[in-house]
């Protein structure tokens, strides 16, 4: 399902990379971050990235989106069943950006139509995202569901970053990541609007991963799981055995 | 100071948890429970992810009961017998536990079913430890009460396989234990506890065992069932945050040093029916969280690959 959503991510950039060919889209935007790797090491508490780039060409708007990895993602329903709240009802959504945090100079909705923003995945509304099928006509509330749980982990940040335009050429904007940031290749989108059209286009790869001792745990703990579990039983074995040799003497 | 917990896949404050852990330490210390019950559901409380509390907690407990169980063989108080028969029923049930619960995290239930055997459990224990002990508290102000008759023949001395336990001084159906263990078991794998909070009476009121033999037999059982719970879940599930239980560890010893040490000094019954009244807390709370209406009806889980 996540091939999908990629395949999809695909071919609207060549889509926009065709529109840019046209003379009429001469703008161009450049734009890069100040580091292209977030390591998730044992100390990790969150991040901030600067993202920064120049405008050529007149004044125009730029909004600047960041997609964490797809994910296949189950949204439940809970239901009162004998006085006792239980999940009843799920549907599964496919390629959801793990992550998705947005930045723009306006608010999106007063740059473009939402037909604009839906072909490009801009703003919470318009996540593209594999809908499940088969489903009736509870789909929305399953979507915008989807969204809020999003946002209870922070994942969805509800607040637009900001962006500093310096002399309608440069612009800067410091994007946040909180402590639960999940792994994987984020791309960070920059689009430039202007009269209700995007005109431009750039992506920049992400990769957020964890390193350190951290990471090699987990990738010990999936690649070698009982090995792992023995390998935790011995530390508890020890630190009981250690602990009351201690306290014995004390 | 934050860390990384590198499977719970989320940054926390090393002093909240040192301290949880000295705090549920003290507590174990203090009654000399396990304090898994507790530490479960406040792992739970402070977004630990319910497999991974449960997972870690059972490692966890491995450790505590090694040194109680230890200190406890040096008296000889473990009847290596009927700790084995237990540990059988262990053995199958917390494998059965562990099954059942990657079941149910595939079907969503978990979570319910984590919190509702807690109120349940929470619910029975609590209620009995404060009548038991407020009953307690009344005898010692009225003296001359009556003494508990100390063995009662019931239908369960009817049962076949009779086995001798000479350390209990205990003739007895092995299905007994057996079946003890098996129940324990379950829980053990499914609520991350030791167990010992249901074993401890129903060792006493049950099997009828003398009340000194039955804390270390039982941290003796807690040990390999929580062991094989660790394994499984950290084979099968994945859900053994070493960092989270290391941290636990660390406070939960010291913890109960103090507690021991506190406990001699304190007067008994008032601390058990305090204990009480924090077990029917935890669980007011947990079934407040089941059967109120929850702010969202909706929550969202992510369909991991290898799962």
């Amino acid at each position: 399902m996540g091939r999908i959503g990629i395949v999809g991510l695909r071919l609207s950039l060549a889509l926009m990379l065709a529109g840019l060919a046209r003379p009429v889209f001469a703008q161009a935007v450049v734009a890069d971050l100040s580091d292209h790797l977030i390591a998730v090491t044992t100390g990790f508490a969150g991040t901030k990235l600067l993202l920064f780039g120049a405008i050529e060409g007149d004044a125009a708007d730029v909004v600047i989106v960041v997609r964490g990895p797809g994910e296949d993602i189950m949204v439940r329903r809970k239901e009162r069943l004998g006085g006792i709240w239980i999940n009843r009802h799920n549907l599964t959504f496919g390629g959801v950006p793990a992550f998705y945090r947005l930045a723009s100079t306006e608010p999106p909705e007063t740059l473009a139509s939402n037909r604009i923003l839906a072909r490009h995945g801009i703003g919470l509304d318009h996540i593209s995202m594999v809908q499940p099928t088969g489903a009736n006509g509870d789909l929305p509330t399953f979507r915008a569901a989807l969204i809020r749980g999003k946002q209870r982990l922070g994942l969805y940040p509800e607040e637009n970053g900001q962006i500093t335009l310096l002399g309608n050429r440069l612009f800067r904007s410091d994007i946040f990541f909180p402590s639960n940031v999940p792994t994987g290749t984020y791309n960070v989108t920059v689009y430039l609007l202007r009269n209700g059209k995007v005109i431009s286009a750039q992506t920049t790869p992400l990769v957020v991963s964890k390193v350190g001792v951290g990471a090699r745990v987990f990738a010990f703990a999936h690649s070698h799981s009982a090995l792992y579990g023995i390998a935790a039983l011995a530390m508890a074995l020890f630190a009981g055995w250690f602990a009351g040799a201690v306290f014995k003497r004390a | 100071m934050q860390i990384y917990l590198p499977i719970a896949e989320l940054s926390v404050n090393v002093f909240l948890f040192l301290g949880m852990g000295a705090g549920v330490g003290v507590l174990s210390g203090l009654f000399g429970v396990g304090g898994g019950f507790l530490m479960t559901p406040l792992l739970i409380f402070a977004g630990i992810p319910p497999a991974v509390a449960v997972a870690t907690e059972a490692n966890q407990i491995v450790a505590s009961s090694v040194s109680g169980a230890l200190a406890h063989w040096r008296r000889g108080n473990v009847d290596l017998k009927m700790g084995i028969v237990l540990l059988l029923g262990g053995i199958v049930g917390s494998t059965l536990g562990v099954w059942v619960f990657g079941l149910l995290q595939g079907l969503g239930q978990i979570d319910l079913v984590i919190r509702a055997s807690y109120v349940v459990f929470l619910g029975i224990i609590g209620a009995l430890m404060l009548i038991e002990s407020l009953k307690a508290i009344s005898r010692q102000r009225k003296p001359g009460g009556k003494r508990r008759k100390l063995h009662q023949h019931n239908w369960l001395h009817g049962l076949p396989f009779k086995m001798r336990f000479r350390r209990s001084k205990l003739y007895i159906s092995a299905l007994l234990p057996l079946s003890i263990g098996i129940l324990v078991g379950i829980l053990a794998a499914i609520m991350g506890v030791g167990g010992g909070f249901i074993m401890v009476p129903a060792m006493i009121y049950l099997l009828g065992m003398p009340t000194a033999m039955v804390v270390g037999t039982s941290l003796f059982q807690i040990i390999f069932v929580t062991a094989n719970v660790t394994f499984l879940q950290a084979w099968q599930n994945q859900t053994v945050d070493i960092f989270l239980a290391l941290l636990l560890l660390t406070g939960g010893v010291i913890g109960a040093q103090l507690g021991t040490r506190a406990g001699a000094k304190l007067p008994g019954e008032q601390l058990r029916s305090l204990l009480a009244l924090i077990v029917l807390g935890v669980c007011a709370r947990l079934a407040y969280e089941l059967l109120a209406r929850p702010d969202d009806l909706y929550s969202i889980g992510a369909l991991v690959g290898h799962g």
